[in-house]
């Protein structure tokens, strides 16, 4: 049943082949929500590799004693579980970034990605395969993440990390904030343009008619 | 044993519960002291950002003064800025039972009138002197809440720090932007003839450059009305508890 995985694979395919946002298209609303400044989005990409990671090695450790009926509440149980660890850490050492992610964090429980890779991998391959696979699909997602939120923040506020980018002498020409990119709207647009590019550079990604 | 029996089953369901639940609770008893830390330090940086004493201006300080700012520093600014604070009663004398700082609005607005408390932080900078109320409303989707800070004369604005849980973003959400928090600096919450009017949100507002400081109106965000309103019901309902106290600030005046 397990097959041999090459361990660089398992982290290098969700990070473009088999992204799991781009390609599998998962994980879209909170890829939405919480893309308006980098910070949140990073402090989000990483609470979701850790969770899709540990509940990917939790899940395949017990994968051959979880009764078959209860399958998903189990792996529910485990995912919701470390989601709440990730939240209870986020407020005591990271509160202001905990602040601006509000629910989103306790939502990582309903992210598909983490139960898409608990159902499709971690439930048939050892656990270190699956832990990797973990990483690897959490820095998938992440890397989407830090992409859409790079030019959000860039365009809609001028800053990066709250640092001011786009000079003061840009705004007396006359340039404006595009408040549009702080919309859920324009980062659904972003994220199209970036699906967009990367099936323009790899072109065995586009669907075959 | 039968990996698919009931017994089996239940007796897993059992096992992973009982670790699942002692790990969090493990969790949250360690966690719970920096937790309640963070909001300590958010409530005093809070009440410091409406009379000007904001992030930056306590980076400043602290630089200023060699030091770094953390919890410990932000609490010894606290109490040096805001060495009084009351837990008022309805009728505006002092409950000396009670602690201001850990009166829980959230829980306390929902207590009879008569039976809340209303806390008032009195600050002190450079001898000035400032009254600090916290706010607690409901906006659109869940609660809001604030800190509205006044001036010596307990009637002109000295600034306002607004929060939420779950307005809408780019909307409702923007009440905690400084450029919405600075139309009430200035503003005044009673009229000349010295009754109380509270400070009104409103849509299509005459004066959108909020030039006019006397007419206890600010511009409201365009959708987000009900937001808006929120805001003007919470400074309204909060702020007519303090009148007593008020009354009697004045009185010593006099």
């Amino acid at each position: 049943m397990a097959k041999k995985h090459k361990w660089q694979d398992l982290i290098k395919d969700p990070l473009n082949e088999n992204n799991p946002i781009t390609v599998q298209v998962l994980g879209i609303c909170s890829a939405l929500a919480i893309t308006v400044k980098l910070m949140p989005a990073i402090v989000m990409a990483l609470s979701v590799m850790v969770v899709v990671a540990f509940s990917n090695l939790i899940v395949s450790l017990i994968r051959n004693y979880i009764p078959n009926r209860i399958r998903i509440i189990v792996q529910l149980l485990v995912v919701a579980t470390l989601v709440i660890l990730v939240d209870q850490i986020l407020k005591a050492f990271a509160y202001d970034v905990s602040k601006q992610l509000s629910v989103f964090v306790g939502l990582i429980i309903t992210n598909c990605i983490v139960m898409g890779r608990l159902e499709a991998f971690a439930l048939g391959n050892k656990p270190l395969d699956s832990f990797l696979d973990g990483i690897g699909n959490g820095a998938g997602y992440g890397l989407i993440l830090i992409i859409v939120a790079f030019f959000r923040e860039l365009f809609g506020s001028g800053t990066l990390f709250d640092y001011q980018i786009i000079p003061q002498s840009f705004y007396d020409l006359g340039y404006v904030n595009n408040a549009m990119m702080l919309l859920p709207a324009m980062a659904l647009i972003t994220l199209g343009i970036v699906i967009w590019v990367q099936r323009s550079l790899y072109p065995q990604l586009t669907e075959k008619e | 044993m039968d990996r698919n029996s009931n017994i089996y089953t239940i007796l897993f369901a059992a096992v992973v519960v009982t670790v699942s639940a002692v790990l969090l609770a493990l969790a949250v008893m360690i966690l719970k002291p920096a937790q309640e830390r963070n909001k300590r330090q958010e409530k005093m940086t809070d009440i410091m950002y409406t009379i000007g004493l904001d992030d930056e201006a306590l980076t400043q300080k602290a630089i200023a003064e060699g030091k770094a700012l953390n919890y410990k520093l932000i609490e010894t600014y606290f109490n040096k800025y805001f060495n009084k604070q009351y837990a008022l009663k309805a009728d505006g004398s002092v409950d000396k039972s009670v602690k201001a700082f850990d009166i829980n609005m959230k829980t306390e607005i929902k207590k009879p009138e008569n039976e809340q408390r209303f806390p008032i932080f009195i600050g002190d900078v450079d001898g000035k002197k400032y009254y600090v109320i916290p706010l607690y409303g409901k906006g659109l989707w869940d609660d809001i809440w604030g800190y509205i800070a006044l001036e010596e004369d307990a009637n002109t604005v000295k600034g306002v720090k607004f929060g939420h849980k779950g307005e809408t973003p780019g909307l409702g959400a923007e009440i905690t932007k400084k450029w919405f928090e600075k139309q009430f600096v200035g503003e005044k919450i009673f009229d000349k003839d010295g009754s109380f009017k509270g400070i009104t949100l409103l849509k299509g507002n005459k004066d959108p450059e909020n030039n006019d400081k006397e007419d206890h109106e600010v511009d409201a965000i365009s959708g987000a009305t009900l937001t808006g309103n929120g805001v003007t019901d919470m400074i309204q309902e909060r702020l007519q508890h303090y009148l007593p106290f008020f009354k009697k600030i004045r009185q010593q005046k006099n």
